[in-house]
């Protein structure tokens, strides 16, 4: 098929013009400016994600981005921002970045145990640029993604966190992501999470916005995780616009011997994709990749994620839930990549949606690609309404129907939820779900929670 | 299969030369030069004695065609066509428009009899029950050289012939129905179709008419550097019935050949149609050297209440086969079916799978696809569902499975599940897996030898859809797929 390249949109033109601007002030130099540079270019040579990519058929940038906004440079403090971090949700030491800004002030740096260590992105950049551009390289499986691109043009700051190699850490650690929303701006922030050699550790990361201002969001985390260590991770979008457009990517390198269990909740999320890659790099590795995805009115979520099996032995579990009302649109793109003499690997992948509403959509696209024989693949896809039976054993029961509906719906979610095993961040994503089962039209609220 | 040394050494010594329709008929064929341009299409429309309205037709496609692209987002690679280096029409001199099988070139009634397909209707009726019957149209190169059974189909009101007897007999059908289904631009090779198309079936079945025998047509590539572009065209009319097989070989050569098809049914209010291949192209060497590229649109429209398409299918053949028949549910209550058993062996390309798309209220599908891929072949499923916000009760039930047998083989899944309206219920399910050892270790501790054992869980792995096909040709299918499989399964 010919290479089609339409003309450039007002955004991709502000982009262009934003990027000549700022990137001699954008921290890193070295291997870090040429990294922003061939990023950047690559990124002009694609556009914007559209529809025609398949990774990106259902969320089309191109159209959805009418305009980009500028780059926050600075971030604001409003009172609103205070009050938010005057309430610690979970127990946990807590990294704060404003606007993609890290923070030090808000951030619990003292006395942290010893095994672990936490900087700004900037001032890893500044002190060490080659080797963070080094741990930036786009995956191969995820080379052709403008977003990624983008974000890799523009990511002026972040966490850096590194965890020494056999340290336990009981406690979560929680990267807090704020937006202030002042102003109608641009956040592209970029984490990068080591996790050394044995290590267990529990993150968290939240992504919150406080202001009224729709926001334009690009963040991308990046893991590292060691030969033998053990991440439970656990990600929360919530309390966002309706029109902020956001692209969360989670880039996750697996050692050996590995294990990365991860639950992503999507609620009040505005426009949101989020798009995982990860390879197993090593062989006798997990990995789970999980989510719940509650979607109401016109907001999207897109979750796109490609398991790449590049060593032997490797496990995958995907399992995501989304319930979608009102005329709002869940996506599920997940990718299975068994590479030849991966064998024995196992992966399996589920996607299971509730429609609520007739003007509500679900597009499940499960996908397997498999080059070794010795190995046990599967997937499935759901859509349905709420089982008509349960409801009427509940309500059979004396329970009316909001009450009845809210309960099975729920149990529907809640089969991923109790996969988080901190019980208070456990607590937490109950909390949410809880929130917006009782913010349905006439459902009470469920319980005392 | 793959602990097992012996099984991995079998792959790959496979021979797919096997190839047993491999032969060639020497027959005196009437060509145009190689290459395509307008005067192609004047040719090939001339030589069937068409009316002008489709000669203005295929014009207008072959116009379009030259504007468009070939796709290329199919998992196959190939290196590219050469449209100008391939004969667009090839028929034999002898027996073209034959009034009886007497006047028929012997040697192309010898390829069918070697070919197992029977074109005199008193050595069918010997020994045959009368409810086993099948009538055949016989097409080779680019025409059809007999149709069978035409005068007891009349009697029924049933009309089967060539689609170039139907343009001039039945132009008010042909005009009302053709691309109706399949727009003339619906893709690049359809369009090419359009434009080139030389022979294939024509099926009316009318108004609640349950049709008394089977139809089938046999498709035979015999040309060098040939295209075969067939084009199908079946309407059942309302409350109507009727079972179509179709089956296809060529010759053994070292270059490539095209077969671009455009296969299109119509089913009206009540109607059923029930279309089942058996694909058993020449699928090229081992190394990947010749075979027939076959690239086919195939799709049935559920245009009336409570209609219902079939498809069944068996694909063993095809250096490339790149094919998707798929339903239009349009039709309130309609249903659609699709069964496939996708066999690739060698090099072979497979990128086939269907479409489902849920218009009316309460429609229902059901996919059950089945791909074993062995040697260095790729076979991918790509399937869509999907319901339009109308649709309301839309369900669908998708079960694909691959089995892989070798380690160099790749089997790849690409469904897309689409639904707009709350009302849909959509289940699919699918797994890639080799042979389970337990299963093995079961059946030879009974006593059957490792490649028998093999066989037995194959033909059950694929059972299902061998249930779905007629009778004759559950068991030709049965064959060729331990055929296809030769050397790396029993």
């Amino acid at each position: 098929m010919a290479i089609i390249t339409p003309l450039k949109t007002a955004a991709e033109q502000q982009l262009a013009e934003q990027f000549a601007n700022i990137k001699a002030e954008l921290p890193g130099a070295g291997a870090m400016r040429k990294l922003r540079e061939d990023a950047f270019s690559g990124f002009e040579a694609k556009g914007l994600p559209h529809r025609r990519l398949e990774s990106w058929r259902y969320t089309d940038l191109r159209t959805l981005l009418r305009e980009a906004k500028p780059l926050v440079r600075r971030p604001a403090r409003s009172q609103a921002i205070a009050d938010r971090l005057a309430l610690q949700t979970i127990a946990g030491r807590r990294f704060v970045t404003i606007d993609g800004l890290f923070s030090a002030a808000d951030s619990d740096l003292n006395g942290l145990p010893a095994g672990g260590s936490v900087r700004s992105l900037a001032e890893a950049l500044t002190e060490a640029p080659d080797a963070i551009a080094a741990a930036f390289a786009a995956p191969e499986v995820a080379r052709d993604d403008s977003a990624l691109m983008l974000n890799a043009a523009f990511a002026q700051d972040g966490v850096v966190l590194d965890i020494a190699p056999g340290t336990t850490f009981e406690q979560p650690l929680v990267l807090l992501a704020l937006g202030s929303g002042q102003s109608e701006a641009a956040i592209v922030s970029r984490s990068l999470v080591r996790i050394g050699a044995g290590a267990k550790v529990t993150i968290v990361e939240l992504q919150e916005n406080v202001g009224p201002a729709p926001v334009q969001i690009n963040h991308a985390t990046c893991y590292v995780v060691g030969d033998g260590a053990e991440v439970q991770h656990v990600r929360m979008v919530t309390r966002q616009r309706a029109e902020t457009v956001q692209v969360q990517s989670l880039l996750v390198e697996l050692g050996g011997h590995a294990a990365f269990d991860s639950v992503a909740v999507a609620v009040n999320c505005g426009l949101l994709r989020q798009q995982s890659f990860l390879r197993y790099g090593g062989e006798h590795s997990r990995a789970a990749l999980r989510g719940i995805n509650l979607l109401r009115r016109r907001e999207h979520s897109d979750v796109t994620l490609v398991m790449d099996h590049a060593a032997a032995h490797g496990e995958s579990r995907e399992l995501f839930k989304s319930i979608v009302d009102g005329e709002a649109t869940g996506v599920f793109q997940g990718k299975v990549i068994v590479r030849p003499h991966s064998q024995k690997t196992d992966g399996g992948m589920k996607s299971h949606a509730l429609l609520l509403n007739d003007g509500a959509t679900m597009f499940n696209k499960p996908e397997l690609e498999i080059f070794a024989d010795d190995v046990v693949c599967g997937h499935g896809a759901t859509v349905a309404q709420i089982d008509a039976e349960q409801l009427f054993y509940l309500m059979a029961r004396g329970l009316p129907r909001p009450q009845a509906e809210a309960l099975v719906l729920a149990a529907f979610v809640g089969e991923v939820a109790d996969f988080v095993s901190d019980e208070g961040v456990h607590e937490i994503v109950g909390r949410e779900i809880d929130a917006w089962l009782a913010q349905r039209d006439g459902a009470p609220r469920l319980g005392a929670a | 299969m793959a602990a097992v040394q012996e099984t991995i050494d079998q792959v790959k010594s496979i021979d797919v030369t096997e190839y047993k329709y491999g032969f060639v008929t020497e027959v005196e064929v009437d060509k145009p030069a190689k290459g395509l341009t307008e005067d192609t299409v004047r040719y090939i429309s001339a030589r069937k004695n068409e009316p002008e309205w489709m000669l203005e037709w295929r014009l207008d496609a072959f116009r379009r065609w030259k504007t468009m692209t070939e796709p290329s987002w199919s998992r196959v690679q190939y290196p590219p066509i050469n449209y100008q280096d391939i004969y667009y029409y090839a028929a034999p001199k002898k027996g073209a428009s034959p009034k009886s099988l007497d006047e028929v070139d012997p040697a192309i009634l010898e390829t069918y009899k070697k070919l197992g397909i029977p074109l005199r209707e008193q050595e069918i009726l010997a020994g045959v029950a009368p409810e086993n019957r099948v009538a055949v149209d016989a097409v080779f190169d680019s025409v059809s050289v007999v149709t069978t059974f035409k005068d007891e189909l009349a009697k029924a009101g049933v009309i089967f012939c060539s689609i170039s007897e139907a343009i001039r007999e039945h132009p008010e059908l042909v005009k009302k129905y053709l691309a109706s289904v399949v727009p003339v631009t619906d893709n690049y090779f359809a369009t090419l179709n359009s434009a080139v198309f030389t022979d294939g079936s024509f099926v009316y079945i009318p108004k609640g008419v349950r049709c008394p025998m089977e139809l089938s047509t046999y498709f035979r590539i015999n040309e060098q550097n040939t295209g075969q572009f067939e084009r199908t065209l079946i309407i059942a009319d309302e409350g109507s019935y009727v079972s179509y097989l179709e089956g296809c070989t060529a010759p053994k050569r070292d270059e490539n050949q095209l077969h671009a098809a455009v296969v299109e049914l119509i089913a009206l209010d009540d109607a059923e149609i029930k279309y089942s291949t058996v694909q058993n192209w020449f699928p090229g060497d081992a190394e990947g050297k010749g075979g027939i590229y076959n690239f086919v649109t195939k799709r049935g429209d559920c245009r009336g209440r409570n209609s219902k398409i079939s498809w069944t299918q068996v694909e063993t053949g095809s250096a490339i086969t790149w094919k998707y028949p798929s339903c239009i549910l349009r039709g309130d209550g309609s249903r659609g079916e699709f069964y496939s058993i996708a066999v690739s062996n060698g090099a072979q390309q497979v990128d086939s799978g269907t479409k489902m798309l849920h218009l009316g209220k309460n429609t229902t599908s059901k996919i059950i696809a089945k791909g074993i891929a062995a040697g260095k072949s790729d076979s991918t499923y790509r399937g869509m569902v999907s319901a339009h916000r109308k649709a309301t009760g839309a369900r669908n039930f998708t079960n694909c499975d691959s089995l892989l047998i070798g380690d160099q083989c790749g089997a790849h899944t690409i469904p897309y599940i689409e639904a707009k309206t709350a009302t849909a219920v959509f289940e699919h399910e699918a797994t890639t897996s080799k042979i389970g050892e337990d299963q093995m270790f079961y059946c030879q501790q009974r006593g059957l030898s490792e490649e028998e054992a093999v066989a037995l869980i194959v033909n059950g792995f694929v059972k299902e859809v061998l249930q779905q096909l007629p009778m004759e040709f559950a068991v030709e299918a049965q064959k060729l797929i331990t055929i296809s499989l030769e050397g790396s399964v029993g």
